[in-house]
Order: C-alpha cells, then sequence, then structure tokens
C-alpha cells in the first residue's frame, strides 16, 4: 500500500476503504471524506458527528466508516480527528469550483479573500485556490479550519494549501 | 531519614497518575522530579492523542498535563521538584538529591512503604561520521526545544527515523517554522501511524524509506548530510548517495528504558527489543519482583501517553489496595476496567507486537514468582 512505503494513500486505496463518499453523495452538496484506514485504537470522530454518520465501535481500533446519506458535510469532525485525516468536500459550489475544508495548524492562517496555492496530498502545487473561511474557534481547540474555492476537477486531489511565508525575526 | 508512605519517582504521565490515583483513596503519597516542573513528556506533547474518547482522546497532552497537576494538588500530593532519586537501596530506601526553593540541596534518605517508578526512557544514538557536530540532537531533545523553551534548533532538518516520534516532531518543527527537507527510515516501510505520515506529505516533507545517513558534515557545526540507499540487508547501496544541506539532524531511533534504579533494588530483568531493551519484569498489579517497587509507563516498557497513564492508575490502584485504603472487590473492579483499556490501547497491528511482550512480560514475572 503506497501509504506505507510513500506516506500518503492513492485515490484507489481510498475508494477500497468505505469512506470514500459516492459521486451520487457528492453531487447533492457538502460530504466528509475521511482518509483514515489503519487499525488505530482512536475514536474522536464517532464522539464528534452530531448525526451520527461516522461509525468506529468496538473494538476502537476498527477504521472509521462514513454514513454518506446521514452526513451533512457540517464539518464538525474535522477539528476533532487527532490524525488530522478528515475533510468536507463540496462539489456543488459552483459550476466550476467546488470547496474543500481542511484542518490548519500552522501560522501564519491565510486571511479570507486571498488567492493561495493548493496542494495535494503530496505537498505538490494543484492549482491556486481563494480562501473562502477561516475557522478558529475556542471549540475547535487550536486546530483551526480552512476553507478554499479549487476547480471542481481538482477536488479528489486537493488536501491543502502551500504553506505561507512567516514573519519571524530570525 | 524521613518515613513516607507512598514514594513516586518521576512525575510524568505514569508517575502523576499514579501518585494521583493512591493520593485520592487515602494514602500519603510523595513525588519526587527531576525537573523544574512535573508532566514528564506530556508538556512537548502539543498534539491531539489518539485512544478512547471516554478518556481523553482528542485532548492535547499539553492539557492532560495541566489537569493531571491541578489533580495531584487537589489530592494531597507532595512534590518535590528539581530533585533526583540518586539511588534506591534495599529495603524500599531511597536516596533522594533535593533541591530546596532557595537552590539548598541536600541528600534525604526516605524508608518508603511502597515505591513506584516511574523513570521513563531515554533516546537511542544514531551513530555515523560527524555525528558530534554541533546540531545533531536527539528528536525528543528537539521537541522540548520547540514546545518548551520555544527556540529552533535550527532552519533546515533531516529527520532519521520515521516511527511516530519522528513523524510527530517533524509537523512540530514545521509548525514552529523550520523546514524539513527528509525523513528518512532504514526499514522499507514507514513506521509509524499513515495519517501522521500523510499530514508531513502533504506539507511536502519527502519521506526516503530504505534510506540510512552516511555521514554529516560541516567545520563547526551541521550544514550537510550525506545519505544513501541501503538494501535488504540494510547495507548502504554505493552509488545512491545523496546530499543534503540541513544544519540539524534529529534522531528518533526509538527509546530505552531508564532502569538503573530498579536493578539497583534488584529487580529482575527481561531483555525485550519490541519494549526498548532491558525491561524490569512486573505481574498484573504492575509490581515488579521486588516487593512493594512498582514499576509504571516507559520503564516498564517504551509505548505512549495513554499506557503510561493507564498503567500508573493501576499501580496507584494497587498500592491502596495492599495498604488497605480500598477493599479486594473495589480494588478488582478498578483494576480489570483499566486491563480492559490497556488491552484496547494494544490492539490492532501497531500494537501487537507490544501486546505480546507485555503479557510475556506478565509470565516470566509469574514464572520467577512475582
Amino acid at each position: 500500500m503506497a501509504l506505507r512505503k510513500k506516506g500518503f494513500l492513492t485515490k484507489e486505496e481510498l475508494l477500497a476503504s468505505k469512506c470514500y463518499p459516492s459521486e451520487k453523495r457528492m453531487s447533492e452538496g457538502p460530504v466528509a471524506v475521511i482518509e483514515c484506514n489503519e487499525e488505530i485504537p482512536c475514536n474522536p470522530c464517532e464522539v464528534a458527528c452530531k448525526f451520527q454518520a461516522i461509525s468506529i465501535g468496538n473494538p476502537i481500533t476498527n477504521a472509521p466508516i462514513l454514513d454518506e446519506n446521514l452526513c451533512t458535510g457540517c464539518g464538525l469532525c474535522i477539528a476533532r480527528c487527532p490524525g488530522l485525516a478528515i475533510f468536507v468536500i463540496d462539489k456543488t459550489y459552483s459550476e466550476k469550483e467546488g470547496l474543500i475544508s481542511f484542518p490548519y495548524e500552522y501560522l501564519p492562517l491565510p486571511l479570507t479573500g486571498s488567492i493561495v496555492e493548493s496542494v495535494n496530498r503530496e505537498g505538490k502545487v494543484v492549482s491556486s485556490g481563494k480562501v473562502i473561511k477561516v475557522l478558529n474557534s475556542k471549540s475547535l481547540d487550536r486546530t483551526p479550519v480552512v476553507t478554499i474555492a479549487v476547480p471542481k476537477d481538482k477536488l479528489d486531489e486537493v488536501r491543502g494549501i502551500k504553506r505561507l511565508e512567516r514573519n519571524d525575526s530570525k | 531519614m524521613y518515613e513516607k508512605e507512598v514514594v513516586v519517582i518521576g512525575g510524568g504521565p505514569s508517575g502523576l497518575s499514579a501518585a494521583v490515583e493512591a493520593a485520592k483513596r487515602g494514602a500519603k503519597v510523595l513525588l519526587v522530579d527531576e525537573n523544574l516542573r512535573a508532566g514528564g513528556q506530556l508538556f512537548k506533547q502539543i498534539h491531539k492523542f489518539f485512544g478512547s474518547s471516554a478518556h481523553k482522546a482528542g485532548v492535547r497532552g499539553i492539557d492532560i498535563a495541566v489537569d493531571l497537576l491541578e489533580q495531584a494538588r487537589v489530592h494531597g500530593v507532595e512534590i518535590w521538584l528539581n530533585s533526583v532519586a540518586v539511588g534506591l537501596f534495599k529495603d524500599k530506601k531511597v536516596a533522594i538529591k533535593r533541591t530546596f526553593e532557595d537552590k539548598l540541596e541536600k541528600l534525604e534518605i526516605i524508608q518508603a512503604k511502597k515505591i513506584v517508578i516511574a523513570t521513563g526512557a531515554s533516546e537511542n544514538a544514531v551513530r555515523f561520521r560527524g555525528w558530534t557536530l554541533p546540531g545533531v540532537m536527539g528528536a525528543g531533545a528537539a521537541q522540548t526545544m520547540i514546545n518548551v523553551n520555544r527556540v529552533l534548533p535550527g532552519e533546515r532538518i533531516l529527520m532519521i527515523g520515521s516511527g511516530n516520534v519522528g513523524l510527530i516532531v517533524s509537523y512540530q518543527l514545521l509548525q514552529a517554522g523550520a523546514e524539513v527537507i527528509a525523513v528518512i527510515e532504514a526499514a522499507p516501510q514507514i513506521g509509524g501511524y499513515g495519517v501522521h505520515a500523510a499530514k508531513i506529505r502533504r506539507a511536502g516533507v519527502p519521506i526516503y524509506t530504505s534510506h540510512t545517513i552516511l555521514e554529516a558534515k560541516g567545520e563547526k557545526y551541521v550544514e550537510e548530510a550525506v545519505i544513501c540507499e541501503v538494501d535488504n540487508k540494510w547495507q548502504p547501496i554505493s552509488g545512491t548517495e545523496k546530499v543534503l544541506k540541513v544544519d540539524t539532524i534529529t534522531i528518533a531511533a526509538g527509546l530505552k528504558p531508564l532502569t538503573e534504579l530498579a536493578m539497583m533494588h534488584d529487580c529482575q530483568c527481561s531483555f525485550i527489543p519490541q519494549l526498548g531493551g532491558w525491561v524490569p519484569l512486573h505481574d498484573k498489579n504492575m509490581e515488579s519482583t521486588s516487593p512493594g517497587i512498582y514499576l509504571v509507563g516507559d520503564v516498564a516498557g517504551v509505548e505512549e501517553a495513554n499506557t503510561a497513564l493507564e498503567e500508573g492508575r493501576l499501580a496507584g490502584t494497587s498500592i491502596t489496595e495492599t495498604l488497605n485504603y480500598i477493599s479486594t472487590e473495589e480494588a478488582e473492579r478498578l483494576k480489570k476496567e483499566i486491563w480492559q483499556r490497556l488491552n484496547e490501547l494494544r490492539m490492532g497491528p501497531f500494537g501487537e507486537g507490544r501486546m505480546l511482550a507485555k503479557s510475556n512480560i506478565l509470565e516470566e514475572c509469574k514464572a520467577s514468582n512475582c
């Protein structure tokens, strides 16, 4: 599996893991994508979802399973996952663009409205993107959630942004 | 010479939770820690923990530390900071170099009824030409510098080791503003969790499996690292050398239990590579082969914070049982719950090696009449 050797999951591996929503569901509105398919003892995502769309059960090493029909794409789970492995994708944003929300624990945070470079699971720049929303409330416990708009056909690839220049004095 | 009921050596997650568990049931506990603040590794763990959400999963290590310290205060645990346990003698006598507020140092000898050794583990070295150049350090040391002291050890980092420590510290180095040039791993696959690897790959950090470091170069400090590929016998493959411009080389090649005090008191040990090396044997109450001496956390086998917290609770509970602060029935019930959680934390492909090693410890301990 690419994860063990390269450190990221390929789309094929994700599709095989029961956590990738169907195209049909993605065409209906925002939905969560959980990129976690290893047996680790961990279950905060199950508890985070108000709609009980994520199940892990017993033992807690089970990989999470998403019920795409219960999921509303609200994004509450994004900041709760200790592995930062949950994203929310919205393919219905506009005709040409879609939205991806992801956890972003770096400084500086991007500014709403700014243009950023979106990256894929290997950290390679895929497209430019516009920052639509940056959430950093206390309830997120210091895991800000950033939402960017990118070309729709890149949504299955994009999983973050290139980190921004820091202004620290060195 | 003082007399104390329970002495806990080491104020990390396992020691603190043992102290709290014993103190809240009425035992008089003294906790000793060599640092200026108790909390052990927890104050470096700025990330959210995995595990069961019923037991602090999703909470950052630093917040767990603050909560534990508060519990220790509330339950009246006596704490000596900046104080080192320098010897453990038969029978249950601890020698502590105590430093007072005014910097006065005194050697105190304490006769304890029960002792908990929670001394943790230390980082392994990986030796290569140039390893003594300034800029080469343990990944744990780098983590202390960035998360506790808020200082960058360098700006261009090479991380050796792709277990969870290597992956997490690489992520935290990025958060602190350093550039992680690469993570290298001698084995053909990444050692830590896929989600940890994915986080740093998204940030553009390459992970080179089947690679090792040949040399660190530089005049007065690290300026370059030479890495190369290794074959399936771990031998360097000539012609595959790569030079990386780095100023810091952090080593995350495992930890080994700090067993000196246990050995001083003749606690029987076994060599268990899965758990870090020489590990003192313990029974299901976390009691060693030396009656009245308990072992918890990384010293009892290198695992993680969650298991350390549970083992501490287990020892604390067992101690209050033997000191008659709780009934055997109550103790059995509590211990059963803790063991269920420990087993849960040791499940799955990442835990099963430790699960087996830990049950071997219990077997060996039983065989030597614990």
